[in-house]
């Protein structure tokens, strides 16, 4: 088959790879009909996530339809599912509360050392994203190997689009558990730092929790349009002061909630984010955090703030001091998938989230590079690629 | 004991290899170095010692173990991979069995590569079991010494460690999670 795969830094190429096999009783065998790049993809892309190998399959947001099953898999052929990105079993202690991204047996006993040594505890498992987190083909592929299937994948209904229920995967419950680990109350004002498809979806997600105002920055002028689209008001940091616009914005209080939806990669000519990169191209962190640092020091006394941005390594300069004095609460990690699809399929079909707007750019997989270019160069038009492996097979 | 600084369990010591305490751990002393790990595993205690007390089914998670024939009761005879595709054998015997709750077992006299190790099973209320095995061997040089390097890795605290997780993966979701894509690539990882 063809699969999208990472061979270095900004070097990505669509490769002809084996096709998968059912190999474990619980799995399930996809062929993807719609898969996207995310933002995390673009941290593999230029290179600062470890322990990628060359010919990796990247991809963690597809969907598709069941085409071979294993004895354990309770997904039928012909069935259309939306795959979470992340591989959680069902069965152990922390899915049992419904923690999926904390699931103990996705990933491969061997890959768990890594993330143990550096992390403490070991990672759980996701599609298409290093190693350290289970070294699992992804989903920018024809076909895709599930493991636990009858965990994961959520059933579509028959006549639903693609695009509107894709995103189910990843950015959508993404962005919703961003807002619901801000504990909005209903009056609250809520910052969100980055209005990329995480932090639209945050946008969205917290107006529905009760937010009273948003406040969405960014410094791309479409992106921000999206966000007034939902009702936010903006700030575009490269024109303004971002602090002290807050401050005034919240007549001297300060947001009650934060969402860092930026990450390791923050963009801006502010002197911790010009340090963090030297030191990145020096290979002495690989961390840029300029947004969390602005959403912390910005927060009201007692806020909450809330990081679903991904960041891997070890950081300088964090806020402590403000972090403690000003009695916060952060929450943060990778998405509980699961936990969250039947509500949010249900919200997509009573039309009150909307997913399709986000959706920039159609291309078949077999331009899948171009792709990773463009979400790369141009943030600004390119709000969210969806690959479409079936384009080419018409093509062919 | 009389040196007991504090609760954490001895091969946790900063000091010394732990292995002085063995007789604690109702382990036979076949050999110096210790190693222990702990697991929690989401599943009653019984279910996983019956499972383990059947060692013909240890190599279904442990990597470097070839086959174990149970030949009595009490006794077994283990084939253990070995560098070059040849294989170390040896006899081994239960020196202790308290149902549901801990086996021990040691290497026989004249195994060339000594060691033994203990199994038990603790409740852990609404998370299941605590699983912790305790292995005490004693690195031989040569061939065989090659040999038990590879069966406990160089790193012998990793090889239990990855072992155990296996054992988890296999009680709590009814298999052993791998990132290969297809069989042919599964068979030549776990061969
Ligand atoms: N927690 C999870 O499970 C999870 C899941 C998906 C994505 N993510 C992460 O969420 C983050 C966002 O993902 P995305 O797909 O929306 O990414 P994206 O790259 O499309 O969007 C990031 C946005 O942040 C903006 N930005 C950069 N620097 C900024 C700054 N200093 N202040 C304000 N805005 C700034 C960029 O202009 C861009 O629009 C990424 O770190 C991604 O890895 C996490
Ligand atoms: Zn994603
Ligand atoms: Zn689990």
């Amino acid at each position: 088959m063809r699969a999208l795969a990472w061979h270095g830094k900004h070097d990505v190429r669509v490769d002809t790879v084996d096709d998968p096999e059912i190999v474990n009783p619980r799995d399930a065998i996809i062929k993807v009909t719609s898969t996207a790049i995310c933002g995390s993809d673009l941290h593999l892309y230029d290179g600062y996530i470890p322990t990628m190998k060359a010919g990796d399959i990247l991809g963690h947001e597809f969907m598709g339809e069941v085409v071979e099953t294993g004895p354990g898999s309770t997904l039928k052929k012909g069935q259309r599912v939306v795959v979470p990105f992340t591989i959680s079993c069902g069965s152990c202690y922390h899915c049992g509360k419904q923690q999926y991204s904390a699931c103990d047996n996705g990933n491969p006993a061997d890959n768990q050392d890594i993330a143990q040594e550096v992390y403490g505890q070991p990672m759980s498992a996701l599609f298409g994203y290093s190693h350290m987190t289970g070294g699992y083909a992804g989903g920018q592929a024809e076909y895709v190997r599930v493991p636990f299937s009858d965990v994961g994948p959520i059933v579509v209904p028959d006549g639903v689009d693609d695009d509107k229920v894709l995103f189910l995967s990843d950015i959508l419950p993404t962005g919703w558990q961003a807002a619901e680990y801000a504990e909005i109350e209903p009056g609250d004002t809520v910052a969100v730092w980055g209005c990329g498809p995480v932090g639209l979806f945050a946008v969205q997600s917290a107006f529905l929790m009760g937010a009273e105002r948003v406040i969405a920055i960014d410094h791309f002028p479409h992106r921000l349009e999206l966000a007034r689209k939902f009702g936010a008001e903006t700030i575009n940091f490269e024109e303004t002061k971002v602090y002290e616009a807050l401050q005034e914005m919240t007549g001297g209080i300060g947001p009650d909630a934060c969402i860092d939806a930026v990450g390791l990669e923050a963009h801006g000519f502010f002197v911790d984010n010009v340090v963090d990169q030297i030191k990145a191209s020096l290979f002495l962190g690989t961390d840029r955090t300029h947004s969390i640092r602005q959403a912390i020091v910005a927060c009201r006394k007692g806020g909450r703030v809330s990081m679903p941005a991904v960041y891997g390594g070890i950081v300088d300069k964090f806020p402590l001091g403000a972090f403690m004095e000003k009695g916060l609460t952060l929450k943060t990690g990778q998405t509980h998938v699961q936990r969250y699809l039947p509500g949010l399929l249900n919200a997509i079909m009573e039309g009150k989230i909307d997913t399709t707007f986000l959706i920039s750019h159609r291309l078949p997989l077999s331009q899948a590079p171009d792709g990773y270019k463009m979400f790369h160069d141009k943030q600004n038009e390119v709000t969210k690629i969806v690959l479409k492996p079936d384009l080419d097979r018409v093509a062919a | 004991m009389t040196d007991m600084r504090d609760d954490a369990p001895p091969a946790t010591a900063k000091h010394g290899s732990g292995a002085d305490h063995a007789g604690d751990l109702a382990l036979e002393p076949n050999g110096d170095s210790l190693v222990s790990r702990s697991v929690t595993i989401n599943r009653p205690r019984a279910e996983l010692y019956r499972f383990w007390r059947d060692f013909s089914q240890l190599p279904t998670f442990m990597d470097n173990i070839v086959r174990v024939d149970v030949t009595g009761d009490r006794t077994s005879h283990w084939v253990v991979a070995a560098p070059g595709g040849s294989t170390v054998e040896w006899d081994a015997e239960i020196t202790q069995d308290i149902e549901d709750e801990a086996i021990a077992w040691a290497s026989t006299d004249g195994a060339g590569v000594a060691n033994s190790g203990r199994i038990e099973f603790r409740d852990a209320g609404a998370r299941g079991t605590v699983v912790t095995a305790t292995i005490l061997y004693d690195p031989p040089g040569g061939i065989v010494g090659k040999a038990v390097a590879k069966l406990f890795q160089r790193e012998p605290a990793v090889q239990a460690r990855r072992d155990l997780r296996r054992f988890k993966q296999l009680m709590e979701t009814g298999e052993v999670a791998t990132n290969a894509v297809n069989r042919q690539q599964h068979e030549e990882e776990i061969a």
